[in-house]
């Protein structure tokens, strides 16, 4: 394969985008034991792209995201990240992969015996042997932008619901990954600080070109995501309603007891007559 | 109730994945990259951690193995051989296995409940994620440090054992101190030494490399956690127990 590990800090971000695919599924089937979590699952990812994934709990939402960071191998199918075939890749050539991209975990998933500071930093001081200077400028400017700065010396456990998942998002981002996976980053959060996530997602998405995919069930904050772009002026972040161009940025795809039942965008999701998914919609 | 076969396969299955544990933290063990802080963390944490109650243990073993080896003694009339016996049942048999069955209890437990709880809330498949191999970083560590620290432990529990026996000797039976010493000394042959060296090296490795075996292989939440931390104890008293009789078969044979 070709080589992925050349891979540092201060990396540029978008260097030789083009419009491969970032992450390709085809026909992939996974069961635990007898029972089928997924059956013939395919989509793809174009870079800078976000893909919502909604569904029932249950559905093999986790199980997807496991399965692109080569966590869990499928039983049949091909999955393709970054043009390198994954699911049957050697553990050493995934940790080449994985570099390339971050996950938040539901509930985050931050290492309890590790400060936040040492938590978001994780890459650079204990597998890329950044300098120390570099890694900590570098961990300051992430909680910075997830607007944690002050935080940086806390334990996880001193934290909230929401400033743990602004805490994994700044985590997964440290080393400018080319796509983020979002695991239910809101799910049990209130609306108000639930939006600040969103906005986390929103910036990375439309200011730093992250191709991502984000799974939840909660609607609202996946349409407002859909419908708002962030915009840079100086030092400072808008968000305002996207414009008409970007607006196909975002797709939405359904996961109905393993399998794809819907794909599209927004309003089309909106317009739907589909049972099942105007009973999920309500 | 499961039936038998299903549970000698489940049973068969879970040794092949400990087996298949034990080939990784050997590999871990001779290959970059390796994670130095931890293992100096772990060293102190088992070392440190483990010291007051290994020290209790090897006195109050030392002094009632005074007691009741004099009142057996009496009846021969030789009482001032006692230190020959104390020093002789601690080294081989009495100091390795109480040290490691008191650190099953106090580390082994609780690498068990670690390794467990970062499983149930993801922390491992996010070192994974992260570029880390949960072996190299969590399994390694503690394992090397299991091996060094318990023989380390097994020492001291043996020294202040003889220290407990001389206590008892002087003062309940009456034995000198240059008597009691001398014996001691006496009672201490090479291939004693040599069993005693042996055995807290594979029982710490055993331990330790249990506890993570188990702690990983945990499922269900925090329910899982409190089923492998219970586990683990208890896989790994009766591992030290059934090993702690191969090895004196082996080593009787091979060293007497
Ligand atoms: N390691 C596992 N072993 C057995 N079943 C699993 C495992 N992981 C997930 N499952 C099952 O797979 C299904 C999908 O899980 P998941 O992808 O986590 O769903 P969700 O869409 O809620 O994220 C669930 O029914 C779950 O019980
Ligand atoms: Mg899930």
């Amino acid at each position: 394969m070709e080589p992925l590990l050349t891979q540092t800090a201060e990396r540029p971000v978008r260097a030789n985008r083009t419009d491969e695919p970032v992450i390709v599924f085809r026909n992939v089937w996974l069961a635990f034991d007898d029972h089928v979590v997924l059956r013939n699952v395919s989509f793809t990812l174009l870079p800078g792209r976000l893909k919502v994934f909604l569904g029932a709990s249950g559905a093999g939402k986790s199980t997807i995201l496991r399965i692109i960071l080569g966590l869990l191998r499928p039983d049949d199918g091909e999955v393709y990240v970054l043009g390198h075939r994954v699911d049957q890749m050697s553990e050493s050539d995934l940790m080449a992969v994985r570099a390339h991209l971050g996950m938040v975990f539901q509930e985050g998933a931050l290492f309890d015996s590790l400060t936040v500071g040492e938590n978001v930093g994780y890459r650079l001081y204990e597998e890329l042997r950044v300098p120390p200077d570099e890694a900590d400028a570098r961990v300051a400017e992430v909680l910075g932008f997830v607007g944690m700065a002050d935080y940086i010396d806390r334990m996880p456990a001193e934290l909230s619901g929401g400033q743990r998942r602004r805490v994994a998002i700044a985590r997964a981002m440290i080393t400018r990954p080319r796509i983020l996976l979002y695991d239910e980053p809101t799910t049990g959060l209130d609306p108000i600080t639930a939006l600040t996530v969103d906005d986390e997602i929103i910036k990375l998405r439309d200011l730093e070109g992250v191709s991502s995919i984000l799974v939840t069930h909660q609607l609202r904050d996946a349409f407002y995501i859909a419908e708002h772009e962030a915009v840079q002026t100086g030092d400072r972040v808008r968000f305002r309603p996207v414009s008409p161009e970007r607006a196909g940025n975002t797709e939405f795809l359904m996961l109905k007891e393993g399998e794809v039942a819907f794909e599209g965008t927004a309003d089309e999701l909106r317009r739907t007559s589909d049972p099942y998914l105007r009973a999920f919609l309500s | 109730m499961i039936a038998p076969v299903e549970w000698i396969k489940s049973a068969l299955l879970e040794v092949q994945e400990y087996l298949r544990l034990t080939g990784q933290v050997a590999r871990g063990t001779v290959s970059r990259p390796f994670y130095v802080r931890d293992l100096v963390m772990q060293l102190e944490l088992i070392g440190i951690g483990s010291l007051t109650v290994v020290v209790l243990t090897g006195v109050f073993t030392g002094m009632v193995l005074a007691l009741q080896t004099g009142l057996t003694l009496d009846q021969f009339g030789a009482r001032s051989v006692v230190g020959r016996l104390v020093s002789a049942s601690m080294v081989r048999e009495l100091g390795p296995v109480l040290t490691a069955l008191m650190v099953t209890g106090r580390v082994g437990s609780g690498i068990a409940a670690e390794i467990g709880s970062m499983v149930v809330t993801d922390q491992v498949a996010a070192l994974r994620s992260l570029g880390t191999d949960p072996i190299r970083k969590l399994v390694v560590p503690r394992v090397l440090a299991g091996t060094i620290m318990v023989p380390i432990l097994t020492v001291i529990a043996n020294g202040v054992g003889m220290l407990g026996g001389l206590v008892i000797s002087v003062t309940q039976l009456r034995v000198a101190g240059s008597v009691y010493w001398s014996n001691v000394v006496q009672g201490l042959f090479m291939p004693d030494i040599w069993m005693g060296l042996t055995k807290p090296v594979i029982f710490g490795f055993a331990l330790v490399s249990i506890g993570c075996h188990v702690g990983l292989r945990t499922r269900g939440g925090t329910q899982g956690v409190g089923r492998s931390t219970t586990n683990s104890v208890v896989a790994a008293s009766v591992a030290i127990l059934v090993l702690d009789f191969l090895i004196t078969k082996l080593l009787m044979s091979l060293l007497y």
